[in-house]
């Protein structure tokens, strides 16, 4: 049988409006924004490098440019990948327990994963 | 979790055929959806051959002529038959659009019409629309102004009155917000495309000084910004209306707001 005996309205009206929701919304823009020349950057980089061998990848790792704009592709590139699976995630998670445990569990592995990329990174760089 | 198969109640089985008259020469099959809430079955299909000779040309015309003469339980809401009012809204052929202003010609083969989807079901055609109703007046859909009433009308630009254009036609029929997947799967906290609308309608309108009050209280990850610009709002809406346009414009206000 029904449970749910709230009026219409109480249900619309929920729990109010968040106030929030535009940082998340605008990061997303902004971030696929930076991806575009950051991708194919990073792309073309790949091409120009095929046939390289150990030594000339990690000079290219190390060299300033390409360890700034490294760092800046996967940082955006996860920071965007977070905020877009956290959508996904509201979208179709409706239990809300399981939600927010995925929620939290995407964001700390961008986190690790943001955070090793650059110490490696970071470490073929100064050749630590 | 979003349900990507129809509860076992809902699943939709083979229903009645009602035969065309005697000596009807030109015939196309309708295919309509039923449910009633009393027998405890599941909904059908029923299969209802109409003679198109006697039948007029819109798709209301035929189920009209079915309730009349063939099947008087069935059940649908219409009323102006002229696209103004919104009651015939329902998913013909597959999109959802005004039985009143759908050709049947339009369609090709036989005609499934079935209720605006996602919705419960109140009976065959007719699904309960009191949550998109109280979303609409939750947004406050009038005229706020804190400033003395002018003795006279409350005067506006032609320019300010043009950009009401495309947001006053809109007849709450909800075609767009019962397409929408985003409604789908989390109507009671999404807004929808058809609200978004009516609220864009009230941040557009030049005379009304409630603008921040009203963006705050759509400000909200699941109110306004579920839209993820799938487009089916703009591509089914019956009165050729840009719900989709309307909810970029109120995102564009709220980036606004803050620069």
């Amino acid at each position: 049988m029904n449970s749910d005996l709230r009026s219409p309205l109480n249900r619309a009206r929920g729990l109010g409006s968040a106030k929030d929701g535009l940082h998340h919304w605008w990061a997303q823009r902004l971030t696929a924004l930076a991806l575009i020349p950051l991708v194919i950057w990073f792309a073309i980089s790949l091409v120009m490098m095929s046939g390289a061998d150990y030594g000339m990848v990690r000079a290219w790792i190390g060299s300033p440019v390409a360890m700034v704009l490294l760092i800046l592709t996967i940082v955006i590139g996860l920071h965007h990948g977070h905020l877009g699976l956290q959508v996904v995630i509201e979208d179709y998670v409706h239990n809300d327990g399981v939600k927010l445990a995925l929620i939290v569990a995407v964001r700390f592995v961008a986190v690790l994963f943001g955070l090793a990329a650059v110490v490696a990174i970071m470490r073929i760089g100064f050749g630590g | 979790m979003a349900e990507f198969t129809l509860p076992a109640n809902s699943k939709v089985g083979v229903g009645q055929t009602y035969a065309a008259p005697a000596g009807a020469k030109n015939i196309r099959k309708f295919k309509v959806y039923r449910w009633t809430p009393e027998d405890g079955k599941n909904p059908s299909v029923d299969t209802y051959e109409v003679d198109m000779d006697t039948c007029g040309p819109m798709v209301l015309d035929a189920l009209i002529k079915i309730k009349n003469e063939m099947d008087s339980s069935l059940t649908f809401r219409r009323s102006c038959r002229e696209g103004v009012c919104g009651s015939c809204a329902m998913n013909i052929d597959g999109t959802n659009t005004l039985a009143c202003t759908k050709f049947i010609d339009e369609v090709k083969g036989d005609i499934k019409i079935y209720p605006l989807p996602h919705m419960p079901v109140v009976r065959d055609l007719v699904p309960d629309l009191n949550v998109p109703y109280a979303q609409l007046t939750s947004i406050e859909p009038w005229l706020k102004s804190t400033t003395q009433p002018p003795t006279r009308e409350r005067l506006q630009s032609p320019e300010e009155r043009a950009k009401l254009d495309g947001l006053w036609e809109c007849i709450l029929c909800f075609c767009c917000s019962t397409s929408c997947p985003s409604y789908w799967w989390n109507g009671e906290r999404y807004l929808g495309p058809a609200i978004l609308l009516q609220a864009y309608r009230w941040i557009a309108d030049s005379r009304d000084e409630a603008k921040g009050e009203r963006l705050d209280n759509l400000e909200d990850p699941f109110r306004l910004y579920r839209c993820h610009t799938i487009m089916n709002c703009t591509k089914t809406c019956p009165k050729s209306l840009n719900p989709a346009k309307a909810i970029a414009e109120i995102k564009k206000l709220m980036v606004e707001r803050t620069i």
